[in-house]
């Protein structure tokens, strides 16, 4: 009997050996631990035994059985663990191939940049007001301290619907509108379209954009004017964009100025890009004038304020490099896709 | 207006370099647009002796010269000029020399003969006969000037000085002059300047008995003076006038037409001088035109004068557009005798509209119309006089007639140093504000600055405060940041139109920017009806042209344009979008209402009706507004631009029945209008109307605690019917247990009757008090069956 049992772990351990998928490993443990498996047949054999036999031969039996049982379920670990590095191999891919996810669209630059001086601005404490496009002479000119025949007027070659009802050429009517409705403390930006009868070549457009600023309170200063300029373009560019003022003339700022920026191309040294000045204009901006103020009902003598109004495609221009404005109005998608 | 640095040294010296000068004086307010030196592009060119002249031995027509250039030894030239002889002096371009037009001379060999460079003509320099009157055009340039051979050709024509153009703003006339921009200079440099007095000697005469003048119009003329110049002498004006008139790109003429044009460069104010033979009865009346008075003006043109307009005019007839141009006959000919200066002041408006109206802006006009100072008008027939009495080229009267003349008090403005330093934002001295005003000709007077009659554009605390920073310096003004309580935010509106262009970009729409303005052609393009309101838009007066001249009454064409033009540039497909407005007109003389819409437009990948009906909804659902129907679009749903939808592929969206959006697939003819050959599909959504809508807060509802019951059904119904209509009645017929209705197939086709198509719906139903049994279940459904049998529908 001890020899019997000693066979059957033999056959067990040379068949396991060879098992190559569960369903075989099955097979063998039915064969080997089944109820029908010659083990069981010896363990229903042991009451026969002797009482000095039984106890060494049965636990010789419950040995082998737990032997086998365990030899078993170690290679049922070993083929599942097989098995599923064999999957796991299987089923590589190619990572490299493009992503399924839906295409996001995108904003148009102009937009785009639109948004983030925006936000600059909120983040400055500035509204957003807006204003018609289609406008009144009064509040394009008249207010803004440009009277009829007034030879600035020519500097904005304007498109008129009716002799008093013209498309604004500057977004500097929406001061008005902002300063008749609304009594200091102001501080807004007004964005918008506007509109000078330039014909459509690389560097001009018919309709462009503008966006304006305006701030009036008590105790406004010209040094107001380049603090918040500066930290503006420091927003915009980082901070070692520097700004420069030059004297300059419009009707409804005094002091005006045009305000540079040092090149971002040649970092002032002069390049093609700003034609070798070292600086490149980016917008005009002054004290509001006490003229326009008081056609406003806002007393001078308490309050000042400032005003500055930037191009946004020349701004939109500059950060992509872009060297063709008619591009902006194209919407070629292979333009819009890049940015 | 170009500045010759030579003219501008006969008042201020100034060191700096060119480069240095503009942009010092840029920095203190006069703006210098560039700069450049004479005869830049003209290199290694030299004053050349022709020594001998001899015949080409290969040629009839060439001469082979030898020339002294100054070296050494004489240099051989073939020219093919016949005007030049030995002991001429003449312009040589040396082997290796540059002139105008990027040409380059380099030694060569002419019919075989060798020639060590080129003889010029004055035009090979870019000269006339108007810089050289002795000179002839088509020949070599013989100069009769004080120089001998091998002198750089700059330095003996007089080809070296530096011309400088400023950009002068509108209220700086006074900047539009010589004396102006010296007088800007030395305040920039701290250096003297002392305006001129130009004296003249004159001889006794009646000047009544040549010139008497009347001022008709006192309030368009402020000034009139007139002088008069006996016995002229017209001949070109000597050499350094005609260098300082190209320098400062006026063509000279004469030398008593120069005079006019020197005191206007030099002084700032324009003048004019008339043949007295042509001024009849010696009268000159300073009136407004008559009704059908015309004028023929020095360009040769016949203009038609209309009564507000200012002419100076004799006893008869206009000589001449006040400020603006004189007349044909008053000008200088050569044997003019007798001349009559004018050196007046005109009401810049009425110039500038005069000239506006005629069609004609001159130098004069161009200055008038910014508004002159009058007390300008007798330095200038002074500095006339003078100079003709420098280049004795006639004899002036020793008195002038002065009409008009209302020279007031002089303009004073507050002079308060504090209120300007609170102003910019500064801390400069009271002593320093002083210094700079006076350099520029202001003075200070306890509080009070005297404002010097040329500067017509301080009228203020804050002109003063102007000039004051100009001079501190702009760049010296420390920036301060602003104080106070930064309160600002988004208006709902903004907020919503930020919301749809994130949903549209994440949806996978491109945003577009078009022209608000369009051809009124393109409504013809979108197949919009002949009657249709749309049709009659702003329409701009002067449009740059037809393509751009009526604003917009609808976004829809703009869209349309985009996507043809990227079908044409071959991109495979597109998705699009724009916020933008219309323009819609109301009343006559008011303002059109400008609403604001979302149009989207698609093709190719696949795309169909679904997919931007799918982007119409998916918006609606994230700017928060439900309840959003659906029905196919007829004429009168609301929108005129039906008419480029597809009719049987178009719907409106409806909110509390109000139509609000249309979408649809682009109409086969349109489409073909805008060569667009695939198909192609568009919505407008009124962004506007939608902010008068409640948009409801989302509130959380609790996560259901019961399992739901599903139940799916299947029907079969005449394909007329709308499957929005069928998931109605479903919805009506379930009650407050339905959960969620979706629609998993219609179908058409086989086993179907013709005319017929089947429905399939899943619906699932759920109670927030309970577990839903089946029988409650089976209840909905029973009272589904019977709601569709109602409705024609048959269920299978």
């Amino acid at each position: 009997m001890k020899q019997a049992l000693e066979k059957i772990e033999l056959a067990a351990r040379e068949e396991l050996s060879k098992i190559a998928d569960p369903a075989e490993l099955e097979a063998l443990r039915i064969k080997f631990l089944g109820k029908k498996s010659e083990l069981s047949a010896i363990m229903k054999q042991m009451a026969g035994l002797s009482a000095e036999e039984r106890p060494v031969i049965g636990q010789l039996a419950n040995r082998i059985r737990t032997d086998i049982e365990a030899a078993v379920s170690e290679r049922a670990a070993q083929l599942k663990a097989e098995a599923s590095e064999r999957k796991l191999r299987e089923e590589r891919i190619d990572v490299t191939l493009p992503g399924k996810a839906p295409k996001l669209g995108k904003l148009h630059p102009m937009d785009a940049v639109m948004r983030d001086i925006e936000d600059i601005f909120i983040g400055m404490g500035f509204d957003i007001a807006e204003g018609p496009e289609v406008e009144y002479d009064y509040y394009n000119f008249e207010a803004l301290n440009l009277p009829p025949d007034h030879p600035a007027r020519d500097m904005q070659d304007t498109f008129y619907i009716t002799d008093n009802i013209l498309l604004r050429t500057q977004t500097s009517p929406v001061q008005i509108h902002v300063m008749e409705s609304k009594k200091p403390p102001i501080r807004i930006i007004s964005p918008g379209r506007v509109y000078r009868s330039d014909a459509v070549d690389a560097t001009h457009s018919p309709i462009f954009h503008q966006i304006e600023g305006l701030v009036v309170d008590k105790g406004i200063t010209m040094a107001n004017l380049v603090g918040t300029l500066d930290m503006l373009m420091k927003r915009l560019y980082g901070d070692e964009c520097r700004i420069r003022l030059r004297p300059h003339h419009f009707p409804f700022t005094e002091p005006s100025a045009e305000v540079d920026v040092l090149c971002f191309n040649c970092g002032g040294k002069g390049c093609s890009m700003c034609k070798g000045e070292g600086y490149v204009e980016l917008l005009g901006a002054g004290m509001v004038h006490p003229k326009v103020l008081a056609n406003c009902g806002i007393d001078p003598e308490v309050y000042s304020g400032f005003a500055f109004g930037l191009g946004l495609e020349r701004i939109v221009m500059r950060k992509y490099g872009i060297n063709d404005m008619r591009l902006l109005y194209e919407n070629d998608l292979r333009f819009l896709e890049q940015f | 207006m170009d500045l010759s640095m030579k003219w501008l040294s006969d008042y201020v010296k100034i060191d700096a370099e060119p480069r240095k000068f503009c942009y010092d004086l840029t920095m203190t307010g006069s703006k210098v647009e560039g700069y450049e030196a004479e005869g830049s592009d003209i290199k290694n060119v030299v004053v050349g002796k022709l020594l001998s002249v001899a015949p080409h031995e290969n040629s009839d027509h060439l001469l082979v010269c030898q020339v002294d250039v100054g070296k050494a030894e004489p240099i051989q030239i073939v020219t093919g000029a016949n005007n030049v002889k030995a002991g001429d002096l003449v312009p040589v371009a040396l082997d290796g020399s540059d002139l105008p037009g990027g040409v380059h001379i380099k030694k060569g060999k002419l019919r075989g003969v060798e020639s060590n460079g080129m003889l010029c003509s004055l035009g090979e320099l870019r000269l006339t006969k108007h810089d050289f009157p002795y000179a002839i055009e088509d020949g070599i340039f013989i100069i009769q000037e004080d120089c001998k051979p091998g002198d750089d050709i700059h330095d003996a024509i007089g080809l070296n000085d530096t011309t400088v153009e400023f950009e002068i703003t509108s209220n700086r006339p006074d900047c539009l002059s010589v004396i102006g921009l010296a007088r800007e200079a030395a305040a920039t440099y701290c250096l003297p300047f002392d305006p001129p007095e130009p004296k003249y000697k004159g001889i006794s005469g009646d000047i009544g008995e040549f010139l008497n003048v009347t001022i008709e119009n006192d309030t368009l003329c402020k000034r009139y003076i007139g002088g008069v110049v006996r016995n002229v002498k017209i001949e070109p004006s000597p050499r350094w006038l005609r260098e300082r008139l190209r320098a400062s790109g006026v063509r000279p003429i004469n030398n008593l037409v120069d005079i006019t044009n020197y005191v206007m460069l030099e002084y700032g104010q324009p003048m004019h001088a008339f043949d007295a033979r042509y001024v009849s009865g010696h009268e000159i009346h300073v009136r407004n035109a008559k009704e059908g008075e015309t004028i023929t003006t020095l360009d040769g043109v016949v203009r038609e004068l209309s009564p507000e307009m200012l002419v100076i005019a004799d006893a008869e007839k206009p000589v001449a557009v006040a400020g603006v141009m004189g007349g044909e006959y008053s000008g200088i000919m050569d044997d003019t005798v007798d001349v009559i200066f004018e050196s007046a002041c005109f009401d810049g408006a009425s110039v500038r509209r005069t000239a506006k109206k005629l069609g004609m802006r001159t130098d004069s006009s161009a200055r008038f119309e910014k508004g002159l100072d009058p007390k300008g008008c007798l330095p200038a027939i002074m500095r006339a006089f003078e100079l003709v009495e420098l280049l004795k080229c006639g004899e002036p009267l020793d008195k002038v007639i002065d009409k008009g003349d209302r020279s007031r008090d002089r303009k004073t403005v507050d002079f308060d140093p504090k209120w300007i330093n609170r102003f910019l934002g500064t801390d400069i001295s009271r002593e320093d504000m002083i210094g700079y005003l006076e350099r520029i000709g202001f003075e200070v007077v306890l509080n009070k600055v005297v404002v010097p009659s040329f500067r017509v554009d301080i009228e203020c605390k804050a002109d003063v405060a102007e000039e004051v920073a100009r001079f501190y310096g702009y760049n010296n003004i420390q920036g301060a940041e602003l104080t106070g309580v930064a309160n600002a935010k988004l208006t709902p509106k903004q907020k919503l139109l930020r919301k749809i262009e994130a949903s549209c970009t994440a949806l996978g729409l491109y945003e577009i920017e078009t022209f608000s303005f369009i051809s009124p052609k393109y409504y013809d393009k979108i197949n919009l009806p002949a009657d249709s309101k749309l049709r009659s838009g702003v329409t701009i007066k002067n449009p740059l042209g037809e393509d751009t001249s009526v604003m917009r009454t609808t976004v829809m064409p703009s869209l349309c344009e985009v996507l043809a033009r990227n079908y044409n540039y071959r991109n495979p497909s597109a998705a699009i979008f724009e916020l933008g407005s219309e323009y819609i007109p109301t009343e006559e003389g008011k303002l059109p209402k400008e609403p604001n819409r979302l149009s989207v437009g698609m093709y190719g990948n696949g795309v169909d009706f679904y997919t931007v009906k799918g982007i119409i909804e998916e918006l609606f659902e994230s700017i928060g507004i439900g309840d959003v129907e659906y029905e196919a679009a007829g004429s009168g749903c609301g929108f005129d631009e039906i008419s480029m939808f597809h009719p049987g592929r178009v719907a409106v969206a409806k909110i509390n029945g109000e139509p609000i959006a249309i979408l649809g697939e682009m109409h086969p003819a349109v489409a073909e209008n805008y060569g667009i050959g695939t198909r192609a599909y568009c919505a407008k959504l009124d962004v506007t109307e939608l902010l008068d809508l409640e948009t409801a807060e989302r509130t959380y509802k609790p996560l259901p605690k019961y399992p739901a019951a599903t139940r799916d059904i299947s029907l079969v119904c005449d394909d007329e019917v709308p499957v929005a209509s069928l998931e109605k009645l479903i919805r009506g017929a379930v009650g407050a247990v339905l959960e969620k209705i979706t629609l998993f197939d219609v179908y058409k086709g086989e086993q179907i009757a013709g005319g017929r198509k089947s429905v399939a719906f899943s619906i699932v139903m759920r109670s927030a008090d309970g577990t839903l049994t089946d029988e409650q279940a089976d209840a909905a459904m029973k009272r589904v069956r019977k709601a569709l049998d109602g409705a024609g529908a048959e269920v299978r």
